[in-house]
């Protein structure tokens, strides 16, 4: 036998772990997006999906073409942001600026909303109701509808240049820009007259914001729903970090029975399930993924709980005559106590969901109250501050104020203003009427501003006194009411 | 630094190499789409230069195709306003005091002009709102020593008082103490009687007997211009003495400095500063800061 330099123990000696610290893979510093081919699923929370779809499409679409009757002269738009005119309205509710505060309940809402959809449910905001999601959602289904499914897709991006490809590629991306063209549009319509604006936009005539916010959100629909998709939820969205904070071990969301699934592997018809886990490796759950992850591997950030790998599963599962839900909404809390070998329990109430329900209820009713009670007559009553008082010629004391009279109902009103609170104050205005009460007109839906004296005699001493301010209408009766102050001082 | 990257057994990234108390930090990649928005800002400066002004050199500046500059835009910003506001300047100057008083637009315009008028050069000496200060005159109260009217305020803001103008508003109270035209008892006396006429006798609680005395002085040395009963002149710009308003301070030994001095301010004249529309406004403003008293009525026209 002849024997080389290189025997078993010298090869041992020299095969020692080394890589090269530069090789092309340690080179890349910046990572590529790995296309995603998400394959059709069919079943319930695939139903589920498309009636969400649906319904929040039609939403987002239908909703400024809504008309509401406000009367002559007035918006007849159900719901309209009008930036011009510095109104919100939403039907019968027309709020105001500065009562922004009903923004703020709605906001509050929204977010008890999430937190107790996430307490029950987990992620079902990301899975079915995010825009993100819902026109990533359409943007798949008009690809999948030009260039075929999962398998299709592959093959064809994967095939030299041709006709056939630049056809289909080209009809993909002039569908996605109308969807996203008609998105951006749909935006616009909250923020002006839509049957107007509707005609302007396509003669020219709408103003150039129009035009620009038509091509950023169509910009934006493109780039996040046709090319960005679940990279927007990996590494742009907060709120996949944000969530776990919400889930509990009571909290729903989709995962892999690992113990009813391990072992996993193929599984020839016929053969026995003695033994081994149900999970037959088919990788159906990983074909259907929008995100790109393998639901087997447990909870995980880019899982946005679509719940369409339960639905390729299931359709397995029947398939090979098991039961369904080896990949179900479930808790940790339900699967620990499986693994103890207890039965499984979800518990919907409990006290983290009755406290968001309770308190999504109290700003409800709190916001319902406050619309109800809603006064459509303000007064605000601003004092001049510089000079802070001055002395007239017959040694009474003077102070100005500014007010500002917010008639926020349909009609027209005809208001005395009147000062109250303080012996001898009396106002100094060229006309008063009989019980020294100054009479304005204030218009319609709009802020009428009035500056007046109040004169107070010459002892009624230094310092700062109270006084109020009442404004009542002639007609309706309505009152309201600002406190101030008048000051005096020594000469 | 190590030769060899490290990677992290969870999540199969590699380490920076860096360790603090154990933790090391992952060299995540970034995504590729990242750096293709770090490219656009590139594109996006290169436009900018070719487009806007940009480089300094040194004689100037590249002026970009654009030919964008910040202070010719504002330049033709106040043409453009002041080619605006212009017929509503010309209106305001035409306008009688009653024509302003049944338009509400005017109104609007002259409050707003001559706020901001005031602001830049009223504001000063006469305070925010007219408050005054010690020897310039509060305009917010009915008090006036050269009248209160529309007309009035806006003649002494034509002429000014004390002025360089020909036809100045003009009032010289002699200095009796600096003077020497009176004794400092004289001037404590004239004090006395001045605090007895005015409303501030209850607040100062004038002595008597020195205000007798004071009494006779007063009638011969300032009753031709401030009154017998002290009421004041609007003619010659002698301020009442009858209010307890007081330009140099209502003090008792305020009021005797002023005896002794004879102090007097001085205001500007405004007619070659301003325009009449924008005299008209700043006379609206002041006159509607409280006291303004209504015009006069027109002097009946002679008849020959």
């Amino acid at each position: 036998m002849k024997t080389t330099l290189l025997d078993t123990t010298a090869r041992d000696d020299l095969a020692i772990d080394a890589r090269a610290v530069n090789s092309r893979q340690s080179r890349e510093l910046y990572k590529k997006r790995q296309q995603i081919y998400p394959k059709l699923a069919h079943g319930a929370f695939r139903n589920l999906k498309w009636a969400a779809m649906v319904v929040l499409l039609a939403i987002y679409y239908v909703t400024p073409w809504l008309r509401w009757d406000r009367g002559l002269g007035r918006p007849d738009q159900a719901v309209l942001v009008d930036f011009e005119g510095r109104r919100f309205y939403f039907f019968f509710i027309e709020l105001w600026p500065h009562e922004i505060y009903y923004i703020t309940g709605l906001l509050i809402l929204a977010a008890f909303a999430i937190f107790l959809s996430s307490a029950l449910f987990g992620r079902v905001w990301c899975g079915y109701a995010c825009p993100q999601t819902v026109w990533t959602d359409l943007y798949i289904h008009v690809e999948r509808w030009i260039e075929g499914d999962r398998n299709a897709r592959m093959r064809l991006d994967k095939a030299p240049l041709s006709f056939s490809k630049v056809r289909q590629k080209i009809s993909k991306h002039a569908l996605w820009l109308v969807i996203a063209a008609a998105t951006g549009g749909a935006w616009v319509f909250y923020f002006g007259d839509a049957p107007t604006l509707f005609a302007d936009i396509f003669t020219g005539k709408a103003s150039a914001a129009v035009y620009v916010f038509i091509g950023l959100l169509t910009f934006t629909t493109y780039a996040l729903a046709g090319t960005m998709r679940e990279q927007v939820c990996t590494y742009l969205c907060p709120w996949p970090r944000i969530q776990a904070a919400m889930i509990d071990k009571d909290a729903l969301s989709v995962a892999y029975r690992a113990e009813r699934g391990e072992p996993r592997g193929p599984h020839k018809k016929g053969e026995s399930w003695q033994g081994r886990g149900d999970c037959i490796d088919c990788h159906q759950c990983v074909a259907v993924c929008p995100q790109g992850i393998d639901i087997r591997d447990g909870d995980q950030l880019e899982c946005i709980n679509c719940a369409l790998c339960i639905d390729a599963c299931d359709a397995v599962m029947t398939k090979v005559g098991r039961p369904v839900g080896l990949i179900a909404y479930d808790s940790y809390g339900a699967a620990a106590r499986r693994e103890r070998g207890g039965a499984a329990r979800y518990r919907l109430i409990r006290p983290r969901t009755m406290l968001y329900g309770s308190l999504m209820t109290l700003v409800a009713a709190l916001m319902v109250y406050g619309l109800a009670t809603r006064a459509t007559l303000q007064l605000n009553v601003i004092r001049d501050r510089s000079p802070p008082f001055v002395r007239l010629a017959n040694g009474s004391i003077r102070n100005d104020y500014a007010l500002k009279i917010i008639n926020m109902s349909a009609r027209s009103r005809r208001v005395a203003i009147a000062v109250a609170g303080l012996e001898g104050a009396r106002l100094q205005a060229p006309s008063l009427d009989g019980a020294g009460r100054f009479v304005a007109d204030v218009q319609a839906d709009s802020v009428g501003a009035a500056r007046l004296h109040v004169a107070a005699p010459a002892d009624v001493g230094a310092g700062v006194h109270e006084l109020a301010f009442t404004i009542t209408d002639l007609d309706s009766g309505d009152v309201a009411t600002s406190a101030s102050a008048f000051l005096a001082g020594a000469p | 630094m190590t030769d060899r990257r490290e990677r992290d057994q969870h999540s199969g990234t590699e380490t920076t190499g860096h360790e603090w108390d154990g933790v090391r930090e992952l060299d995540t990649p970034l995504p590729r789409w990242w750096l293709y928005i770090f490219y656009a800002t590139i594109v996006a400066a290169v436009v900018y230069w070719v487009l806007m002004p940009a480089w300094p050199l040194p004689n100037g500046y590249t002026k970009g195709v654009l030919n964008w500059s910040d202070r010719s835009n504002v330049s033709a910003d106040i043409h453009a306003l002041r080619a605006a506001r212009g017929p509503m300047f010309e209106r305001l100057a035409q306008a009688s005091a009653a024509q302003i008083a049944a338009d509400p637009e005017l109104q609007q315009f002259a409050r707003a002009a001559g706020e901001a008028v005031y602001g830049d050069y009223c504001r000063t000496c006469h305070g925010a709102g007219g408050a005054g200060a010690p020897g310039y005159p509060v305009l917010a109260d009915d008090v006036w020593i050269w009248g209160g009217s529309l007309a009035d305020i806006e003649h002494t803001l034509r002429v000014g008082v004390r002025s360089t103008h020909p036809e100045t508003r003009l009032s010289m109270m002699p200095a009796y103490g600096r003077d020497g035209l009176l004794s400092a008892h004289q001037i404590a006396d004239v004090t006395e009687y001045v605090i007895a006429l005015s409303a501030a006798r209850d607040r100062l609680d004038p002595n008597a007997a020195a205000a007798a005395r004071g009494g006779a002085l007063y009638q011969e040395q300032c009753s031709a211009c401030h009154g017998p009963a002290g009421a004041g002149d609007r003619a010659v710009g002698a301020p009442s003495l009858s209010d307890d308003v007081w330009l140099y301070g209502g003090k008792r030994e305020e009021i005797r400095r002023q005896v002794e001095l004879g102090r007097g301010g001085v205001m500007p004249s405004w007619a070659s500063r301003f325009d009449p529309g924008t005299l008209r406004a700043l006379a609206y403003y002041v006159h509607e800061m409280g006291g303004g008293e209504p015009d006069a009525p027109a002097p009946a026209t002679p008849t020959q």
